[in-house]
């Protein structure tokens, strides 16, 4: 065995002289030189790195400092009750955020009312239904949906689905939904098109490739021994995901959602198109409101006076803690999951 | 022990070795002898990979590993301020479990770590290559084909590819990480063939799981066990009389 | 005995078959959408793409012109915040995936650029018109690209840390075996290894930064004339998109649906390029 295929190359012994002479020609100082060299780059280049990851680093804190220092104005005038008045006038310079923060949350809420469901059923037909050929297509195309700019979005909105909103469905809604007790004023309303149910609807399309991504990559962590001892028994494909995948990466599932949460409470053009951009207070989804981002895409520019300004600041500072506290619930609950599968295996 | 006589290479003196808290080496005493080949054989896990690597400081490019006591390269503290970890490196050669050939053609591979201590002349650089390959037992099979991308060569020819690469820079050492593991029979004894020849000319250490491999291609055999040096001589006395039990018992394949 | 089981076997059956029918509607749900907005791109833009649109100024209102400024517009700050961002964002990543196995700012970075990557981008726009708007006290083609560099930057360090990290590490171990110091090993062998995925993440970015209005809104403004300059306000094809689509002039919503449908197209193009040349080894949160 030792000599097998031995006969087919040239013994290097042969060129043993002509190592010695080369070895000889390797000039000491020149290696003396390299090594400074290649220390002190090395110093540099780590130096370098570090210094480009701090800067990302700090660029929360800048965020969050420059904005504070932005939204003073705002809040030495009208403190924490801010966050409580439903008032906005730019000529008595009243300003309150409640409006556009209530908005904000509403339509995210409805987003994730109709998105969550959705994500679920896609994230299970592709890991557990889809013939192996088709899940690729199937998830470019979901993913292409998160491709489109959100401006196109709010468009297609305003001019193609609004119409057919009012013209179809709202009708329906106020006469069935509407009539029920309790909620039933939620549901009522002119049947406009525009408004918070209809930029809920829109950010809920635009969240469920997000949501759906994350659920089918934790969905896919799931061990198939597992998943092979549930069908052993006799468990239905159902019953294997509602018993076994569905509390295997509950963490996981959760965080999908609040990244899309998180994405559907900052996202502004497709709202700002939609939401009708009204002051208001209203219990029913049907009517216009506004958000926090849409109220500054709108308003922001054309905004006079310091504590316009301020104010309008005040309420990017407000969308930028919240989608903090959302984003990094997200990440947490998914490093976790994460943590616990590095454990296992 | 029978070593004793000949020009130690490397030396190490109470050496220890941790993974954090785990001590994986036991206060390793060991003379590689010069120009010979050393094999380190015992079971999986008993740290025979790990000394291996600390003879380049290969561990260092991790957090929490960390050694203790001295090991000597030709008499010097490798651990000494003096010494330079990338000039260390570039004497001590090191091949692989796996083959790992570069992003780049054959020619720049067995480049790559000439370029980053000697300025050659192109024509210089090209014998350079050449006689690299030669040693490796590749130039043959690869003449015409230097530009193509190092990784469309097969599995074997890759590890040569590697060993080529190691020698180009003309170490004193070379450290086999089971430089055959991923390798089928026909390359494997290519390659235990050319360690053969390789020897007249450097100091080779080589970690095996393959006894049979270490009988064939090494002078000198050390067994370990749970991070400790069991027995140490010449390999043909440990595979004959090993004095140790242990030894016995893993080499007559009663345990391991 | 068995008549019950069949029964509970039956209604298992149904309920397995219903739940797995509405998994396949959502996708579909998901599909129509897709398939939809495509459709009303298309029929709404095709028609007003003509050679005018990239030959023409951007019309007052009332009056026909094309999209050229704009789409130069765009064209200049995307490039430029490429430019800016490609570096910053692969220097940080490789921080991030070779220097950060110990200490505290690797993981922190990591966790806050996940959350930049997320962040409301008119929030972004909302900074950057604090720093670099007020501050010099006009709207400017910079400040545009800087906000949009600001949205590059976490792509950029996301996918180089994950590229890297996919390269073997006896692969960084074999040239520092041959005694190469790390950033040789970083800039000569795994960069390299991991080129094709990095240019994935940066084809991403910019597809993501061309199709961003909102942080442009209060940066870089809009203009209605040609300009080149920089240093001044510049219009950008999603900006100008925003303001004809939202006015009462027909010609000017006959541009917006046709720049909405170039928009798109080149958005929608660089996304799939970039899954063709590398298949990335999902999750694009």
């Amino acid at each position: 065995m030792t000599n097998a295929g031995g006969e087919a190359y040239l013994s290097p012994a042969s060129l043993l002289n002509e190592q010695i002479k080369i070895r000889e020609s390797k000039s000491m100082s020149s290696i003396m030189q390299s090594k400074n060299m290649g220390a002190r780059l090395d110093k540099l280049f780590r130096g370098t790195t570090m210094f480009f990851a701090f800067l990302v680093f700090i660029l929360l804190f800048g965020i969050v400092l420059t904005l504070f220092v932005g939204s003073l104005p705002a809040l030495k005038a009208f403190g924490p009750s801010f966050f409580t008045s439903t008032a906005w006038n730019p000529v008595e310079i009243q300003f309150g955020g409640l409006v556009p923060i209530y908005g904000t949350f509403i339509t995210a809420l409805i987003a994730m009312v109709i998105g969550i469901p959705v994500s679920f059923g896609i994230a299970i037909f592709i890991t557990e239904l889809s013939p192996v050929w088709l899940k690729r297509p199937i998830g470019i195309a979901i993913e292409l949906l998160a491709g489109i700019p959100s401006i196109i979005y709010g468009m297609w909105g305003l001019f193609v689905f609004a119409p057919l909103f009012a013209d179809h469905v709202q009708p329906w809604i106020n006469d069935n939904l509407g009539a029920l007790p309790l909620i039933g004023q939620v549901f009522q309303g002119p049947p406009m098109g525009i408004g918070m149910l209809t930029a809920g609807f829109i950010l809920a399309i635009m969240t469920i490739p997000f949501t759906s991504s994350v659920m089918r990559d934790v969905f896919e962590i799931v061990p198939t021994m597992l998943k092979e001892s549930a069908y052993g028994l006799g468990s239905t494909t159902w019953e294997v995901v509602w018993n076994v995948v569905l509390p295997y990466t509950k963490t996981g599932v959760v965080g999908g959602i609040m990244l899309g949460l998180g994405r559907a409470l900052g996202e502004t053009m497709a709202v700002t198109f939609v939401i009708g951009n009204a002051h208001e207070l209203s219990a029913s989804l049907m009517m216009p409101g506004n958000t926090i981002s849409s109220a500054l895409a709108n308003e922001f520019t054309e905004a006079v006076g310091d504590i316009y300004t301020s104010s309008l600041i005040t309420l990017g500072l407000t969308l930028f803690v919240i989608t903090f506290v959302v984003l990094a619930l997200a990440k947490i609950l998914l490093i976790r999951l994460s943590m616990r599968e590095g454990k296992q295996s | 022990m029978s070593t004793a006589m000949l020009q130690p290479k490397i030396t190490t003196q109470n050496m220890s070795f941790y993974y954090g808290k785990f001590q994986a080496l036991k206060n390793i005493n060991i003379e590689i002898p010069a120009s010979k080949v050393t094999a380190f054989i015992g079971p999986s896990g008993c740290g025979k990979s790990t000394l291996l690597r600390t003879f380049n400081r290969m561990y260092e490019l991790y957090p929490k590993l960390r050694v203790e006591g001295k090991i000597f390269l030709d008499g010097n503290d490798i651990h000494s301020s003096e010494q330079d970890l990338n000039l260390l490196r570039a004497k001590v050669g090191m091949v692989f479990q796996k083959p790992t050939p570069f992003p780049m053609s054959i020619y720049d591979n067995v480049a790559f770590g000439v370029k980053l201590y000697e300025s050659l002349s192109k024509t210089e650089m090209n014998d350079r290559v050449e006689w690299a390959l030669q040693k490796a037992a590749l130039w043959n099979e690869v003449k015409d084909k230097l530009n193509q991308s190092g990784s469309s060569l097969s599995g074997g020819q890759q590890q040569r590819l590697c060993i080529a690469r190691g020698v180009a820079v003309k170490p004193n050492v070379l450290l086999l990480d089971e430089p055959c593991s991923a390798l089928d029979p026909i390359s494997t004894a290519r390659i235990e063939e050319l360690i053969h020849e390789l020897k007249k000319d450097y100091t080779i250490v080589i970690v095996t799981h393959n006894m049979q491999q270490a009988a064939r291609v090494s002078d000198y055999t050390a067994y370990m066990y749970l991070g400790e040096l069991i027995e140490y001589g010449d390999t043909d006395m440990i595979f004959t009389r090993p004095s140790h039990r242990e030894t016995e018992d893993y080499i007559t394949g009663k345990f391991g | 005995m068995t008549q019950l089981n069949n029964k509970r076997y039956l209604r298992r059956k149904i309920v397995n078959n219903l739940t797995l029918s509405i998994s396949l509607l959502t996708v579909l749900f998901a599909l129509t959408f897709l398939v939809w907005i495509l459709w009303t791109l298309f029929s709404q833009g095709l028609s007003h793409v003509g050679l005018d649109v990239f030959t023409k100024m951007t019309p007052p209102p009332g009056s026909s012109g094309g999209l050229l400024n704009a789409i130069v517009g765009s064209l200049y700050m995307v490039l430029i915040a490429t430019f800016i961002g490609t570096p910053v964002g692969v220097l940080a990543g490789t921080y991030l995936a070779e220097y950060g196995k110990s200490g505290w700012l690797a993981p922190t970075t990591r966790f806050i650029n996940d959350i930049l990557l997320s962040a409301p981008s008119i929030v972004i726009g909302l900074f950057v018109y604090e720093v670099a708007v007020n501050t010099v006290g006009h709207f400017s083609g910079w400040a545009g690209a800087l906000a949009l560099s600001l949205i590059v930057i976490p792509v950029v360090v996301r996918t180089t840390e994950n590229m890297m990290q996919l390269v073997p590490s006896t692969l960084r171990e074999a040239a520092a075996a041959l005694g190469a110091p790390y950033w040789k090993v970083i800039v000569n062998i795994v960069y390299r290894s991991a080129k094709t995925g990095i240019m994935t993440g940066l084809l991403l970015a910019v597809a993501r930064i061309s199709g961003e209005t909102a942080p442009l809104l209060f940066t870089a403004l809009n203009n209605q004339f040609w300009s080149a300059d920089m240093s001044k306000p510049i219009s950008s094809l999603a900006v100008v998109i925003f303001q004809f689509a939202m006015s009462p002039y027909e010609d000017w919503q006959h541009l917006a649906w046709a720049g909405a449908l170039l928009i798109t197209l080149f958005v929608l193009g660089l996304n799939i390029l970039a899954r063709t040349i590398f298949r990335p080894s999902q999750s694009q949160s």
